[in-house]
């Protein structure tokens, strides 16, 4: 038996959020009594044995080129492929983009109850249930998973990274990959960002910084602050920024350690999609703002004035 | 070329939500109900610019529930498509959903099956992938933007931190978002042919669902905002670096 966990990767290294699904993997291995192994698609990064310090004991790898683009259908028969092997009785995805393409289709395939966006651990004192969020942010659900195998989608950045001690054994699994039916034609990535879901750190623009030309103040704190940047619905409506940067409950929800808001007043809809954030931070010159109401931190004034004071102190704290 | 749209209903964005029944069940009374935004928007538009450019194509319209969601699916009508079936049931869980919708897709024969990218109530982003297994069909999700040449489409999905472009065969299952179409408004004439666009309503078959939601939770409120002087800046980065320790 095993809590099997998939691991995400890109550019040769294991995702934040693939971690975070390990240690939380991990930690379902110790509740529920079994092992924690992990399955890993494509060419393996250098850093799979390292998985041993958050608790994997052994990494099953599929080598295969083709595994490097993702089809979700012939990720998922490998999947399955390892579950039956390891004997899963709980899979655990990060619920990022390639989580969201495949975990559902392994439910479907195993008849394994699935909860996405999980944000604790399930509850194993009477059945196994998940906390998860819903409403966009707004709310949780406690949802049973009732089959014998239960396949949970971590939400980014909901829990933990703990590194103890310890090697993961890398192993090869053995399995037939199928030709995929998906080509890949084209990839246009930007180069160094952090994906805004993994951030620890976003500042985030509105209406109130008036232009595009003005994003510099976001930038720069950003750039200070080794942030994400992200920003308002409007602001992408209006093609200021583009909208892969728009948070809320029709963008993105994020749930970064700290989130600065500057001149956004906090439509219902924004929240949504940040009030996971563990530290808000408003920047508004209308004290009425409403994202006040939401926030740990404020600042009533002109972000113009505000916001480069901001950047300096916290360079001059960073000494950069 | 035949298209399936999977459409849902779900509380408006700026619905208040709150939960009775022990914490067992969402307070619907007296709340405003909508086409979840990323069905509408995004696949319902996309596929409605599709028959537009080729008009040979015929769009069907898929919802799971009771008779109370037949205004909204009335509403996709009026956008456009040329039918519309209800599976009068009450949804269970997401692999209940699609177990339903497969089994309409199967009799249907379709070449393309669009969903968006998730509900804004469940959040579960689980249908197009669920569907797509069911029907052992591709999946691409989070289209951005979705082309079709003959029996190829070509879809840009996301990445973290960029867009893919992908190709392949139909039939596929594509989950939508923004990018793929713009919001549209209903005009007065697809209001009135909404009105006799037939809308069939079929039994579900017996499928068991594989979750349940035992209760619902709002989150802790919060404690109140510290409010910093505009004059002083750097008490704001002081305090967020030494009390909060979030940087």
């Amino acid at each position: 038996m095993s809590v099997l966990i998939f691991i995400d990767h890109a550019d040769g290294h294991i995702r934040k959020a693939a971690i975070e699904a390990a240690c939380y993997g991990a930690k379902i291995a110790e509740q529920t009594g079994t092992t924690a192994e992990a399955i890993l698609l494509g060419s393996t990064p250098a850093d799979a044995a390292a998985l041993g310090q958050y608790g994997i004991k052994k990494v099953h790898t599929v080598n295969d080129a083709s595994l490097n683009t993702l089809d979700a259908q012939v990720y998922t028969k490998v999947i399955a492929d390892a579950a039956t092997t390891t004997g899963a009785t709980v899979i655990v995805f990060s619920n990022n983009i390639v989580g969201k393409a495949v975990a559902p289709r392994l439910s479907a395939r195993l008849k394994a109850g699935l909860v996405t966006g999980a944000v604790a651990l399930p509850d194993t004192g009477n059945g196994f249930v998940v906390k998860k969020n819903v409403f966009s942010g707004k709310a949780f659900a406690n949802v049973s998973i009732n089959t014998a195998v239960k396949i949970i989608a971590l939400n980014p950045n909901a829990y933990p990274v703990t590194a103890s001690e310890g090697t993961a054994e890398v192993v090869a699994f053995s399995t037939t990959v199928d030709s995929p039916k998906i080509q890949v034609t084209a990839t246009s990535k930007v180069e160094g960002d952090v994906p805004l879901t993994e951030a620890e750190i976003v500042v985030s623009g509105g209406r109130g910084l008036k232009g595009p030309e003005n994003w510099g103040l976001v930038t720069d704190l950003a750039k200070a602050l080794g942030a994400a940047t992200a920003c308002s619905r409007p602001v992408a409506d209006v093609h200021w920024r583009p909208h892969h940067e728009h948070v809320g409950q029709t963008g993105i929800a994020i749930a970064p350690n700290l989130y600065i808001a500057i001149g956004i007043s906090g439509a219902i809809q924004h929240l949504a999609g940040v009030n996971r954030s563990k530290t808000i931070v408003v920047i508004n010159k209308d004290p009425e703002a409403p994202f006040f109401k939401a926030a740990d931190y404020g600042i009533v004034g002109d972000a113009f004035e505000v916001v480069p004071k901001i950047t300096e102190a916290v360079k001059k704290i960073k000494g950069i | 070329m035949k298209i399936l749209v999977c459409i849902s209903k779900t509380p408006d964005t700026t619905a208040k939500i709150a939960f009775t029944d022990n914490n067992t069940k969402f307070a619907g009374d007296g709340v405003q109900w909508i086409i979840n935004p990323y069905d509408e928007w995004y696949a319902l538009v996309r596929a409605i610019e599709l028959k537009e450019a080729d008009a040979s194509t015929v769009i069907h319209l898929v919802t799971v529930g009771a008779a109370d969601a037949e205004p909204i699916i009335r509403k996709a009508l009026a956008l456009g498509g040329d039918e519309a079936i209800r599976i009068n049931a009450e949804s269970q869980d997401s692999f209940y959903i699609a177990a339903q919708i497969a089994e309409v897709a199967k009799q249907g024969g379709y070449d393309l099956i669009f969903t968006g990218k998730e509900t804004i109530d469940y959040n579960g982003s689980s249908i197009g992938g669920m569907l797509a297994e069911l029907l052992n069909l591709p999946y691409v999700s989070l289209a951005e933007k979705f082309t079709i040449e003959g029996t190829t489409a070509t879809i840009e999905r996301e990445i973290d931190g960029g867009t893919e472009t992908n190709t392949v065969q139909l039939p596929v299952v594509v989950s939508c978002q923004k990018g793929v179409a713009e919001q549209r408004i209903p005009n007065m004439k697809g209001i009135m042919s909404a009105r006799t666009k037939p809308l069939k309503v079929v039994e579900p078959t017996a499928v068991d669902a594989l979750t349940a939601v035992v209760s619902f939770d709002l989150p802790p409120a919060k404690a109140g905002v510290k409010l910093v002087p505009a004059d002083n800046p750097e008490e704001l980065v002081r305090l967020l670096h030494e009390e909060a320790k979030a940087f």
